[in-house]
């Protein structure tokens, strides 16, 4: 076997210009084949995965990509004079590179690897906001923000002051950006906004709100949690200070995120964690720090993880951001088609142009028992506040059921939604 | 396509569920306490009224949640009115365990009435729905908080 194989190249599903070959995509996850709920004398039911805004499968790419690094590459990273470190640092560098062309970042330096979206924001808000924030400075959020992007600027507000101010949301689940223009006030010093809404499905302006932003010298962070899975992005347009994302809602493992930052951002932050890697000299008196994107990364990094995300960007920029999108947004409109004339069932969140999730409640029958029922014939959704207990008040809900669509999901499973929801009605009479 | 789930969703918690008993705020309590179990969202209060010989007179709850923890807040005050606090702690140490554990791995919480046992019966479906045991539990940390002047308690930090 090569050591020098490229590791995660995935195979092309289909080429450029044909048909998104949806069945030839499942192939390559296989958890999709394994059936649910089988138990001796009773059938089990083929998998319905829709709670892909949770967490994503994984394709075999992915899986390979890591264990061949286990089997054949793994050593520490950057430390290493041998050859096995050598490779491994290869190896997971190598993801910076691909996570900066993923992102259409101007280098590799933009790139800090983090464990996950919310680590990465938590980054920002004790780094940036530690240094850039005083008392009396606001920091301008919006009422559909997952916690992550909340609990960060509360627990610095509690520790230095800050205060936080709070973009509403219209009806139908778009932000409300003649209030945004209107919020952002000379106190507001940074706007931290999620690109896409994990349980509305908005996909919101990014490229106006940093443009309103800018006109004002405000620093702009968004959370790209769900919108870097579900479209392409390129943070030169849009043009962001601040843009996190995670891996493991992107087909890739757990443990390993994003945060891509301006350059003289980036410079102008102190080290978050202190050990290890983001050390240039060390006296018991005094230690020097690297430079960005290093300076942020101390300890041993998630290498395995590291390079399964390389391995699932390899994978979908092979399939396309945009064929991933025009594949999901039909199954949104054919999910949506197929639930609208359902009696009682309430949609959260309509948005022109949102992404392919889809929150919903039922009259009558709370959202916990609607994920039970689901389940039940195999259709995973996720109930509950979706971590934005915040919008649930908004909308008047104490939950939701939602369901997320990927790159594997299918029209039929879109009909299986809505005919599992239909029958969990007819259950509960 | 949801033939088992009969064990869950039996007919008697689909009725307790869709028309609690003892729901809403009374006019008098002595002994309140409310309940959250952030993962799904739901919320309850529990009121006791309880009297000087330690006996519960009335018990009620208001709140909003899933079936499940909505037929067992029903339940559970129908069942307390009458029964002395140390009861009413001995039947929730009984009823956790019938959510949780097998039969023979019941511990003894004190003496309770069987017919209360019996009555709960119906909630021990559960057990094959570990994700729901914090549903059919809540209302009973909630009345156990009461008793104890907790004003607010939460699954998330009860070991179930």
């Amino acid at each position: 076997m090569s050591n020098t194989a490229p590791l995660g190249t995935a195979t092309a599903p289909h080429g450029s210009n044909a048909p998104y070959d949806v069945m030839r995509v499942r192939q390559d996850f296989p958890i999709l084949s394994r059936l649910v709920h089988e138990k001796p004398g009773r059938p089990g039911k083929p998998l319905v995965y829709l709670d892909n805004a949770a967490s994503a499968q994984k394709p075999r790419q992915v899986i390979d990509a890591m264990s061949r690094l286990l089997e054949e590459d793994y050593a520490n990273v950057h430390r290493g004079v041998h050859f096995l470190s050598q490779r491994s640092t290869d190896l997971y560098e190598a993801t910076r590179d691909k996570v900066a062309a993923f992102l259409n970042a101007p280098s590799r330096e933009n790139i800090v690897f983090t464990r996950n979206a919310t680590e990465a924001i938590n980054l920002v808000a004790q780094s940036w906001g530690g240094k850039h924030l005083k008392a009396g400075d606001t920091v301008l959020l919006s009422h559909m923000e997952h916690h992550a992007n909340i609990v960060p600027w509360q627990l610095l507000r509690d520790r230095i002051g800050i205060g936080i101010k709070v973009v509403p949301v219209l009806d139908d689940g778009a932000l409300d950006m003649d209030a945004y223009a209107d919020m952002l006030t000379d106190d507001v010093k940074l706007v931290a906004i999620t690109h896409a809404s994990n349980v509305l499905g908005t996909v919101n302006p990014a490229r106006e709100i940093v443009r309103l932003a800018r006109a004002k010298d405000k620093t702009v962070l968004l959370d790209g949690s769900q919108a870097a899975v579900h479209m392409p992005v390129d943070v030169q347009s849009i043009d962001p200070d601040l843009y996190v994302f995670t891996g493991h809602k992107l087909y890739g493992p757990t443990g390993i995120g994003a945060l891509y930052g301006r350059k003289e951002v980036l410079d102008s932050m102190p080290p978050y964690q202190g050990g290890g890697d983001m050390i240039s000299t060390v006296t018991f008196e005094k230690t020097t720090y690297r430079e960005a994107p290093y300076r942020f990364e101390a300890g041993t990094p998630p290498i395995i993880e590291g390079v399964g995300l390389g391995a699932a960007i390899d994978y979908v920029k092979e399939i396309g951001m945009d064929a991933i999108m025009a594949h999901e947004q039909r199954l949104l409109a054919h999910a949506m088609d197929r639930l609208a004339d359902i009696e009682g069932l309430r949609l959260i969140g309509t948005a022109p142009g949102k992404a392919a999730i889809i929150s919903f409640t039922i009259d009558g029958i709370h959202p916990h028992d609607i994920g039970t029922l689901l389940d039940r014939a195999g259709v995973a959704v996720r109930v509950g506040r979706h971590c934005t207990e915040p919008l649930m008040e908004r909308f008047g809900v104490g939950a939701t059921a939602r369901a997320s669509f990927g790159l594997y999901n299918t029209e039929d499973e879109a009909a299986m939604l809505a005919d599992a929801v239909r029958a969990a009605k007819d259950f509960w009479g | 396509m949801f033939d088992d789930l009969r064990d869950l969703y039996q007919e008697v918690i689909l009725d307790h569920g869709k028309n609690p008993r003892n729901f809403g705020k009374p006019a008098s309590f002595n002994r309140t306490a409310r309940g959250d179990n952030p993962m799904c969202g739901d919320k309850i209060t529990v009121y006791l009224t309880v009297g000087e010989d330690g006996i519960i007179q009335d018990a009620g709850f208001d709140g909003r949640g899933c079936a499940i923890s909505q037929a067992s807040a029903s339940l559970m005050t129908e069942i307390l009115k009458g029964k002395p606090v140390k009861e009413a702690e001995a039947l929730f140490g009984s009823f956790h365990d019938m959510c949780t554990k097998d039969d023979e791995e019941w511990t003894d919480h004190g003496p309770v009435d069987p017919d209360a046992m019996d009555k709960l019966q119906v909630m021990s479906g559960v057990r094959e729905f570990p994700m729901r045991v914090k549903c059919a539990t809540l209302a009973w940390h909630t009345m156990n908080a009461a008793v104890h002047g907790e004003a607010v308690t939460s699954t998330e930090n009860a070991a179930f």
